[in-house]
């Protein structure tokens, strides 16, 4: 995002608090996110995405702190003025309006010229096949169709910033993977700035430019989904960040100085029947086809390992583990990421 | 659909048996009050449960309600005041329960209490004070007595039924409708309301019969000759020594039907807004 930096961004968020009585739900966010850009949210239930997305938005007002939309400050600007556009995990269609309806009230509410309305409905039905259903009610669509109304709904009114609130999570796996690339393609295609909260982390690492990991309120680390998976910045980034998740071990039980907790991923364990650095006993398996998880007791307590293909061992068995230098992960007794 | 061809017949027709013996005992006044309606005085005590067949026929009550007092009047009366009272509870009750269930503000609980409290004190209490307003404003013998005193006394049910109805209703949809530009009013009307019609429905049900079949306020605020409404304009046929008992019945029976029409209308709507919901 280069470019982004000499334009002012799409969006900035500087030092936004959120207070709902005295409980403080976000302590202190700053943001910012470059035109074109993907950015996704990802966290553990109620540490405050949503409440974020909303504030964006305009639903919800901040305690403090500014919103920058597009180079303009939008903290008293109603949501319908922002330029942007939220679809929700519950689809939120009017019952009692058609597809086409439900597209375009948002445009007829600004007083934009009906020709125009048509062409952009037309145009976002088509990019989302959406054409023969324009005059059907939300009650006669399947789930995925209504997401797919929701997701017009957005793209006609050509916001500045489109927000997802976990648009996947009310669709049956198969749908989500389809409905995932569509929502790629659509950010391909309308070379649109996108915030998208989700849970999945599938979800996360495809789709995003940048993952914003949050914790109680809290940005824990920013950054391109391979620097997030690489280079974690925390203990929490690293757990959360990867499936199965990282092991982590104390170092000392390793026999390892210079860190508190030692992180491997399953991954990158590999298993040996003769020799390696851990013995480990197999206590479970589970066969996943394409890899293997497989579940150790050691020394150092519970360890878990991936492997690819077929492992075809029974548990009681006794093995060796092992990893690279490279691939071992060192946190201080804070929690944060420590070079070798 | 699958639960019902699983019940065994046994239980189905128990199930049958006492819904049927509440229907005829719940029912039970009203057959009374119809069949006598059709028979004279003496029919009336002699035998009170025959039908008015035969000889004993003798619809003679209606047309001493057709002659007698502008029934016409009393029956244009009752609506109106029903009418407006039920419009009025329905439409400010709504509204009262979107804010406390919408919007976050000081002393949203409180309020909400206070205005559910009406619902346990009976606004009889507050009669004489009631008719102190009404004098000082000069509206005592106008419908307009009844109706504002009848909005206050559904309003506390309408608020606490319909605000823990909006509270079900999506948040994202109404957000959704904030970020197309709809004002708050439009989201309301057009999307809060037509979500929330099934708990109309039962609140206009509460609210309209009490109001139909009152008496008290009609007699205290309103008895001059233009505002009777029908329960009080049968009262005439009540004497102190003699009563006419066949008009009575034939006024009271007269009676029953505006609100059966205005209660088939809101029970259709109550079943479709349940099976809309249900079948989704
Ligand atoms: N209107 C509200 N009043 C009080 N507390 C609220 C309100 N809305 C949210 N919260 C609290 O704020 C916190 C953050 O909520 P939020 O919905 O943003 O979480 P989230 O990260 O989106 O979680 P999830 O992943 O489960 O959707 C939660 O602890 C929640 O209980
Ligand atoms: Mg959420």
């Amino acid at each position: 995002m280069a470019a982004a930096t000499t334009l002012a961004p799409t969006l900035a968020l500087k030092a936004i608090r959120k207070n709902f009585g005295v409980t403080e739900v976000i302590k202190g966010i700053d943001l910012t996110v470059g035109d074109g850009e993907f950015v996704v949210f990802v966290g553990p239930s109620g540490c405050g995405k949503s409440t974020l997305l909303r504030i964006i938005a305009g639903l919800e007002d901040a305690t403090s702190g500014d919103i920058e939309i597009g180079g303009k400050t939008v903290n008293t600007t109603p949501p319908a003025k922002r330029g942007i556009a939220m679809v929700f995990q519950s689809y939120a269609l009017y019952p009692h309006l058609t597809v086409k309806n439900n597209m375009a009230l948002g445009l007829k509410q600004a007083k934009t010229p009906a020709p125009e309305i048509e062409a952009r409905v037309a145009k976002a039905s088509g990019m989302l096949s959406l054409d023969d259903y324009l005059d059907r009610r939300p009650a006669q669509l399947s789930g995925g169709q209504r997401q797919r109304v929701a997701i017009g709904r957005a793209i006609v009114r050509e916001p500045t910033l489109f927000l997802f609130d976990e648009p996947l999570s009310n669709l049956d796996a198969a749908l989500r993977v389809n409905t995932r690339l569509e929502i790629a393609r659509l950010h391909r295609e309308l070379k649109a700035t996108m915030i998208y909260v989700t849970h999945d982390q599938v979800e996360a690492m495809t789709l995003a430019d940048r993952i914003v990991v949050m914790n109680a309120g809290r940005i824990e680390q920013v950054g391109t989904p391979m620097e997030l998976y690489n280079a974690p910045a925390n203990l929490f980034v690293a757990g959360f960040i990867g499936s199965p998740q990282m092991n982590f071990v104390a170092a000392d039980k390793l026999g390892m100085t210079g860190a508190t907790t030692i992180g491997m991923r399953p991954e990158h364990l590999t298993i040996s029947k003769d020799a390696g650095r851990w013995k480990a006993s197999l206590v479970h398996v589970e066969h996943l086809g394409a890899d293997t998880n497989l579940y150790f007791d050691t020394e150092a307590g519970p360890v878990t390992a991936r492997a690819f293909g077929e492992v075809r061992e029974a548990p009681g068995t006794e093995l060796w583990l092992s990893a690279d230098d490279r691939h071992i992960y060192r946190f201080d007794a804070d929690g944060r990421a420590v070079a070798a | 659909m699958a639960g019902r061809s699983t019940q065994s017949p046994f239980r189905s027709i128990a199930a049958h048996a006492i819904l049927l013996t509440y229907t005829v005992i719940a029912l039970f006044p009203v057959f009374v009050v119809v069949v006598n309606s059709f028979k004279n005085r003496k029919g009336i005590f002699g035998d009170p449960l025959a039908l008015p067949i035969g000889a004993l026929w003798a619809p003679e009550g209606y047309a001493k309600v057709w002659l007698r007092g502008d029934f016409q009047l009393y029956f244009q009366n009752s609506l109106i005041v029903t009418v407006a009272a039920l419009v009025l509870v329905l439409l400010f009750g709504a509204m009262a329960a979107f804010a406390l269930s919408e919007y976050r503000f000081k002393g949203n609980t409180l309020m909400g209490l206070y205005l559910a409290l009406g619902i346990m004190i009976p606004i009889r209490l507050g009669t004489v004070a009631i008719l102190q307003i009404m004098v000082a404003s000069g509206i005592v013998n106008t419908l307009w007595a009844l109706i504002l005193v009848y909005t206050a006394q559904g309003l506390p049910l309408s608020i606490f039924i319909l605000s823990e109805f909006m509270r079900t209703v999506s948040d994202d949809l109404k957000n959704a409708g904030r970020i197309d530009g709809l004002s708050e009013y439009t989201i309301f009307f057009r999307l809060v309301l037509p979500l929330v019609r099934p708990a109309l429905a039962t609140v206009a049900v509460f609210t309209m019969i009490p109001i139909w079949n009152d008496l008290w306020f009609p007699l205290i605020l309103a008895p001059a000759e233009g505002t009777k409404t029908v329960t009080l304009g049968a009262q005439m046929f009540l004497g102190q020594f003699q009563s006419e008992w066949d008009a009575v019945l034939a006024a009271l029976t007269l009676a029953i039907l505006p609100v059966l029409v205005l209660y088939l209308i809101f029970s259709r709507q109550l079943i479709r807004g349940i099976t809309s919901g249900a079948v989704k």
